[in-house]
């Protein structure tokens, strides 16, 4: 069995891509793919760690996390849906009406 | 099943507001014309709620395997956002009539909304933490969109989402970390075994991620970048229940974990927040000053807010969790006030926003500039009214653990946010007024507004009624 560590920093690495992706992306669906990433990476975390630890908890939480991606999942892309027929883009350098 | 039964009763509040939200989705799902009716649905669940929050006060403990806390805490703060969501719901109706998307969806997604900060508030478990966090979350995205032919709201809705979105990663990560740290996600069960984890590198990592993605919620600098464009494009009725509801649940809950109840800080952890709060107090103070927006004014005024607050965690006392509490109630008693204010000034196609339309408004509409005049005044923190006894158990709080720093940072930035406070008094009271235009004032806003200001003059005058009941709660 490999060691706990291995899936510890491929999650990290995954967060870390996801954290990078965010932070440089401009259209609003590629953005909210990268915090997709992120939070499966977060999974990939709980569940090792649960394996690790022989409790159920962690595995629990994956569920709990999994449900509530969908419904922001849902929202979001909802959200995306409203923006863009209004705007007819969903760069987020030209969505820029709110500033002081 | 006699164990689920009775955790629901003793969970009380949030169970029949669950019960009275979607029995309201049902409702409107058969009829599409009856909003009305749902507003009064509302508005009596409220009560209901409220009421059961009264009587399930004395029974403390915890409820489903210690995931939520019941009674005393708890119970006050269900009466707390219950309160705040029936002020924003008598605000609400006129305002959206007015401005267009008065739809019947409105009031149950503001109890789900309100179902998310109860659980998010009296959580014991991370996972119910995140799933609390979650649902207020999730539905305030919605609700900040709301006016979706609006393109500002539009715009608010899309940054809230993706930045509260990214924050929802961090701390689920903080929480993951936790539970590898410790072996359980239950702060029951992690508080016991503190002393094994003081030092452990990847629980202190996870409680400084579980700390960002908190301090995104309350909207402490660095993390505020949301918190004016949001408050600004969202529907006004929407931005009041955010600045207060939301803002609270999250103090509420970052008390519960790293202070009083859990002590999940340590010296380094206090540092963090300290820093936090001084870059919230000068930066929010400083750049409110510049806002020619009354929305955007009080968003950056939000922010000190939260540093104010955050004064409180460093001292970590419970003087100090007792003081935040108060000032939870005083700031949204009075930022539920002011909000309102601007909901019924504000014109269709988001007109009158600016502070200088405020012009002559006391001779115009002597309640309503007098109203406004009140609430400018409490969070300013001028006696004898609740926003002045807030900030006097924060800075006294922060002087008696030894922060004594902190509260001249406080006091010196609290005399900076008077200036932009009053200047709106000044432009109410002091300058020609710009139009004739009569501003309407709807009955059921007043009624909030009206009891909004009765809580500022009555906490104002009494402080001792809540503090004392705050300090014996834990």
């Amino acid at each position: 069995m490999l060691s706990i560590n291995y899936y510890l920093i491929l999650s990290a690495v995954l967060f870390t891509i996801g954290v990078v992706g965010v932070l440089t992306r401009r259209n609003a669906i590629l953005i909210f793919m990268c915090i997709e990433l992120m939070l499966n990476s977060v999974n990939l975390t709980l569940v090792a760690f649960s394996a690790y630890l022989g409790s159920v908890e962690g595995q629990v939480l994956v569920f709990f996390v999994m449900a509530v991606a969908a419904a922001e999942a849902a929202v979001g892309l909802a959200i995306v849906l409203a923006l863009f027929r209004n705007h007819v883009t969903v760069n987020l350098d030209e969505i820029n009406i709110l500033k002081w | 099943m006699n164990n689920v039964l009775s955790d629901l009763s003793a969970t009380a509040p949030i169970t029949a507001t669950v019960i009275v939200s979607l029995l309201l989705v049902v409702v409107h799902s058969f009829t599409r014309e009856f909003k009305t009716g749902l507003y009064w649905m509302t508005l009596g669940g409220i009560l209901i709620g409220i009421y059961l929050g009264v009587v399930t006060f004395h029974h403390t403990g915890y409820a489903f395997n210690n995931m939520l806390m019941i009674g005393g805490f708890a119970s006050l703060m269900d009466i707390f956002f219950l309160s705040a969501a029936g002020f924003t719901i008598l605000l609400s109706r006129p305002y959206l009539e007015r401005t267009g998307g008065h739809y019947g969806e409105y009031y149950p997604m503001i109890l789900f909304a309100t179902i998310g900060m109860m659980t998010l508030a009296t959580a014991t478990d991370l996972i119910m933490t995140f799933v609390g966090l979650e649902v207020m979350s999730v539905t305030l995205y919605v609700l900040a969109g709301w006016t979706r032919k609006v393109k500002e709201s539009n715009e608010a809705a899309l940054k809230y989402f993706l930045l509260g979105a990214f924050a929802t990663g961090f701390l689920l990560y903080g929480i993951a970390l936790i539970y590898g740290a410790s072996g359980t996600t239950n702060l029951v069960g992690i508080s016991e075994n503190m002393e094994a984890l003081k030092g452990n590198v990847i629980f202190i990592a996870g409680c400084g991620l579980l700390l960002i993605g908190l301090a995104f919620k309350v909207a402490a600098v660095p993390f505020h970048l949301w918190v004016p464009d949001v408050y600004d494009g969202s529907p006004t009725s929407v931005s009041a229940f955010m600045s207060t509801g939301a803002k609270g649940a999250a103090f509420a809950a970052l008390a519960l974990i790293f202070s009083v109840k859990f002590q999940f800080m340590d010296s380094q952890v206090n540092i963090v927040i300290a820093l936090l709060a001084v870059i919230s107090m000068v930066l929010g103070n400083v750049v409110a000053i510049a806002q020619t927006s009354i929305k955007r004014m009080l968003a950056y005024s939000s922010i000190a807010h939260a540093g104010y607050m955050l004064i409180g965690m460093v001292a970590g006392t419970e003087i100090g969790v007792s003081a935040i509490l108060f000032y939870i109630v005083a700031y949204m008693l009075t930022n539920l006030g002011a909000f309102g204010v601007v909901s019924i000034f504000e014109k269709e196609n988001r007109k009158n926003l600016e502070i200088e339309d405020y012009a002559g408004l006391a001779r115009r509409r002597p309640v309503l500039a007098a109203l406004m005049a009140v609430f400018m005044f409490s969070l300013a923190g001028i006696p004898p009214l609740a926003g002045f006894f807030g900030k006097y158990y924060l800075f006294l709080a922060a002087v008696e653990s030894g922060y004594t720093w902190l509260a001249i940072v406080g006091v010196a930035a609290s005399l900076v946010s008077v200036y932009y406070y009053l200047r709106v008094v000044v432009v109410m009271y002091f300058h020609d007024q710009s139009s004739e235009e009569l501003v309407l004032l709807p009955a059921s806003s007043m009624v909030s507004l009206g009891l909004s200001a009765a809580g500022i003059f009555l906490f104002g005058v009494l402080p001792s009624l809540l503090i004392n009941t705050f300090r014996n709660l834990f």
